[in-house]
């Protein structure tokens, strides 16, 4: 199977949840630098993959995906003969709890770690600005209520979509990544069962390799 | 036992499963969840959805939340039945399933709960956010509208789920003072009109109490 390109930045979240799954399944890939420091992802020849500007895009022969979450469930699909499957669409009721908790990590985990993360590490570094204490408070709390369900879940299951490691978790991975190089990273001292998922997952080759690429590692 | 719905029948999102099951051709039993007495933060509901939101889907043994996972969970299990919302695995499909959720969603569920629903809770309207996410929806739609132009549907030549996610925020806009940014791109609009003329999608909008 021939190689995929894929256009991002590997200190970027959604760059780097698409390269946590090209790594799990042992992918041929070349990433292709497209600099968001120099607006480079609003340039024509990057609209024309990705026409809302943003990275990561990726390229298969003349097919162009966008979207990080669009991108990483067509790798683990392409790649599903490695015998790393972590979508279980073989199974309806193990791919519906693999859905939900995506969707859960979508609408509910990275509307409030999100702010976070920006006002405490990209607005300092990319817009040389002073972080938002205000909105870092609010996300914060937010944030403690949505870790208060994970603690729950997690209590109960060893992975958010139940025994197994899915996309489901590793797609939390990268805004996490960033959380634990603020002062907030504390937050999760509150939250056993989310610290022991987190280590467990961090373990993971695939992740290590992709850490290192990342801000802070 | 009957596929049961928690939630409300003006609910943006209990509405995207709603959809989808008429769609299918399936029957359901609508749960009204009285979000105003603050039943979804109540230990019972808690118990389905441990986010305390609506909608929830009960189907035999399986609970599901989060309206996109309930709707693809519809389209996976009941695929034989009704419209087929997953004609192909294709990239594009699943693009533009993000797509809605990412880049459509936010600006526009903002929108229409500024214009509708504040109104109706006896909660003032922000008017500079509604300037702001009307912004935002302007710039989305006009990528839409270019990608419109070359595709019927917004995964090709076929409806599917990705259509579908859209209908009932669309549906919400078109009764607000800012229907404009959806009626101003022609095919934009002609899009609506397609998939809004399905049989499903009206017995959907029949039952909004709007």
């Amino acid at each position: 199977m021939s190689g995929v390109k894929l256009y991002g930045s590997p200190m970027s979240t959604c760059t780097a949840r698409v390269l946590l799954c090209l790594e799990e399944v042992g992918a041929e890939y070349e990433l292709v630098p497209v600099s968001t420091l120099t607006g480079e992802q609003k340039s024509p020849a990057h609209l024309a993959r990705n026409p809302f500007g943003q990275i990561p895009a990726l390229e298969d022969g003349d097919l162009v995906l966008f979207e990080s979450r669009a991108i990483s469930k067509y790798v683990l699909r392409k790649y599903k003969e490695s015998g790393t499957d972590l979508l279980k669409e073989g199974n309806l009721a193990e791919s519906a709890m693999v859905e939900v908790w995506l969707e859960a990590e979508s609408q509910q985990y990275n509307p409030a770690i999100s702010p976070i993360v920006y006002q405490s590490l990209v607005v300092p570094k990319m817009g040389g600005g002073t972080p938002d204490q205000a909105i870092i408070d609010s996300s914060l709390e937010k944030f403690k209520k949505v870790l208060e369900v994970y603690e729950a879940r997690l209590s109960k299951s060893k992975y958010l979509a139940g025994d197994f490691f899915s996309l489901a978790d590793l797609s939390h991975f990268p805004y996490t990544r960033y959380l634990m190089v603020t002062p907030y990273a504390s937050v999760f001292e509150s939250y056993p069962h989310v610290k022991a998922w987190w280590e467990d997952i961090t373990s993971r080759p695939a992740f290590k390799k992709v850490s290192a690429g990342m801000l802070g590692s | 036992m009957a596929i049961k719905v928690y939630g409300l029948p003006q609910s943006n999102n209990a509405l995207r499963a709603m959809a989808a099951l008429n769609e299918k051709e399936l029957e359901y039993e609508l749960c009204p969840v009285d979000l105003q007495s603050g039943a979804h933060k109540k230990p019972e509901f808690l118990a389905l959805n441990p986010f305390g939101q609506i909608p929830v889907v009960q189907d035999g043994d399986d609970i599901i939340f989060e309206s996109r996972a309930i709707s693809r969970y519809i389209a996976t299990k009941y695929k034989e039945s009704g419209a087929d919302l997953l004609p192909v695995n294709s990239a594009k499909f699943e693009t533009w399933l993000q797509v809605e959720s990412s880049q459509f969603y936010p600006a526009i569920s903002e929108l229409n709960f500024e214009l509708l629903f504040k109104p109706m809770f006896g909660m003032t309207t922000d008017m500079s956010n509604v300037e702001k996410q009307a912004e935002k929806l302007s710039a989305v739609l006009d990528v839409y509208e270019a990608h419109l132009a070359k595709n019927k549907y917004v995964a090709g030549e076929v409806f599917t789920l990705a259509d579908l996610n859209h209908m009932p925020e669309i549906f919400l806009l078109l009764k607000s003072p800012k229907a404009e940014l959806i009626t101003s791109k022609p095919h934009v609009k002609a899009w609506w009109e397609d998939i809004s003329a399905r049989p499903a999608w009206k017995k959907t909008a029949a039952s909004i109490p709007l």
